[in-house]
């Protein structure tokens, strides 16, 4: 498989106004992002393979996105709350109910702080709520974020490349790296239970790991996309 | 360097502190700046340009909607000023967005000569912002022209 020398992390970003779209596009490039935009929720189902929460592997479903959507990986969308239509929260229900996005991370943005939408919305598992004017810091925070997406898919896919080992050895491989990255502060919820009983088997990731998990967010996000991940943990499957 | 340059860099360092001094731009504009590179060397012209047609469609908007002779639809007028007060606060347009604060709680009380006043004030607002920016946007190509580079311009 071709591993690309930098992290490309790919956001779908969703707002009505021409204005913030272009806005977003551009803070989200600065940040180093392949950005798609879209002016609605249900653009966004449609860029994602889900329409009107009809998933693309319906076989009833008419759908006239070509299959290539599935394939398009986001590591993050990020979607204005506000919308005509659906609304960024009915956007991100959407996502969340959805088996083949729900771990797609989604952040909202709002150019009003109101506390009872702000926890609406991280209870329906938004992982961050911005308020407008969103910042280039702002986005900073996302990329361990969409790091354990991506991370995880390409896992996902050496799972499906015939290995040696059993694919009980292999699926271990994708809890403790994640795990570790709790340790910077993130919050990795549905994961940390499962992860206890396979760590054992991959001392020597968690060792690369810890080192890393010491340094700031940012250097970590630098170690990982220089020290691109998928060789070595080639090497820890077969050493297990 | 040329003198001329340095006489140029100059007016622009003091026309662009100016700006910020006087309460038209604030920390969202530099912001903005920051975001201009190499590989998006208009990208601070783009935005400012979709901001200032906003504005445009927006009063024209509101002014309709403060037109009607009879029930004046409030709501209307303030989801107008809600997005005006977003765009205004995403370029940094200090004022604008400041207007629009205003606005909005002119709305919510339904306060029809109050709106009415503060949309010619909005009105103002932005057109004496654009014509502002368009001497800024002249100086930096004066000072390209001549030979030079436009100075980063450090508020603080």
């Amino acid at each position: 498989m071709v591993i690309a020398a930098e992290p490309q992390f790919h956001v779908l970003a969703v707002d009505d106004s021409l204005f913030d779209r272009k806005f977003i596009e551009r803070l989200l490039q600065k940040a180093s992002c392949h950005v798609t935009t879209v002016d609605s929720g249900y653009k966004a189902l449609e860029f994602l393979g889900l329409r009107e929460g009809v998933e693309i592997n319906d076989p009833d479903a008419v759908s006239t996105s070509p299959v290539i959507h599935q394939e398009v990986e986001v590591n993050l969308i990020i979607t204005d709350y506000c919308m005509p239509g659906m609304t960024g929260y009915d956007l991100l229900k959407k996502v969340k109910e959805s088996s083949a996005c729900k771990n797609i991370p989604v952040v909202i943005m709002s150019s009003e702080n109101v506390p009872a939408r702000i926890s609406r919305c991280l209870e329906e598992g938004a992982e961050e709520f911005f308020l407008k004017p969103v910042r280039l810091a702002d986005l900073n925070k996302l990329k361990p974020h969409m790091m354990k997406t991506k991370l995880k898919n390409q896992k996902l896919e050496e799972i499906e490349t015939p290995s040696k080992d059993e694919s009980g050895t292999a699926a271990a491989v994708v809890e403790p790296e994640v795990n570790n990255l709790t340790e910077i502060g993130i919050k990795i919820l549905p994961l940390q239970s499962e992860v206890e009983p396979k760590q054992v088997h991959l001392q020597v990731v968690q060792k690369e790991e810890q080192t890393m998990s010491n340094n700031k967010r940012k250097s970590v996000e630098e170690g990982l996309s220089t020290d691109r991940s998928r060789p070595r943990f080639e090497g820890i499957t077969t050493a297990v | 360097m040329d003198a001329h340059v340095a006489q140029l860099q100059m007016q622009y360092r003091n026309y662009i502190l100016s700006l910020y001094q006087q309460g038209f731009l604030d920390d969202q504009f530099t912001e903005l700046k920051s975001l201009q590179d190499d590989g998006s060397p208009d990208f601070v012209a783009e935005v400012l340009s979709l901001f200032f047609d906003d504005c445009v469609k927006l009063v024209g908007n509101m002014a309709r909607a403060l037109d009607q002779t009879g029930t004046v639809d409030f709501s209307q007028v303030g989801a107008n000023v809600h997005q005006l007060k977003g765009s205004s606060s995403s370029v940094g347009a200090k004022r604008v967005k400041g207007l629009c604060i205003n606005f909005k709680e002119l709305c919510e009380a339904k306060n029809y000569e109050g709106c009415v006043r503060c949309l010619q004030q909005v009105d103002i607002e932005y057109k004496t912002l654009k014509a502002k920016l368009q001497d800024m946007f002249n100086l930096e190509k004066q000072i390209v022209q001549a030979g030079g580079i436009v100075p980063q311009v450090d508020i603080n």
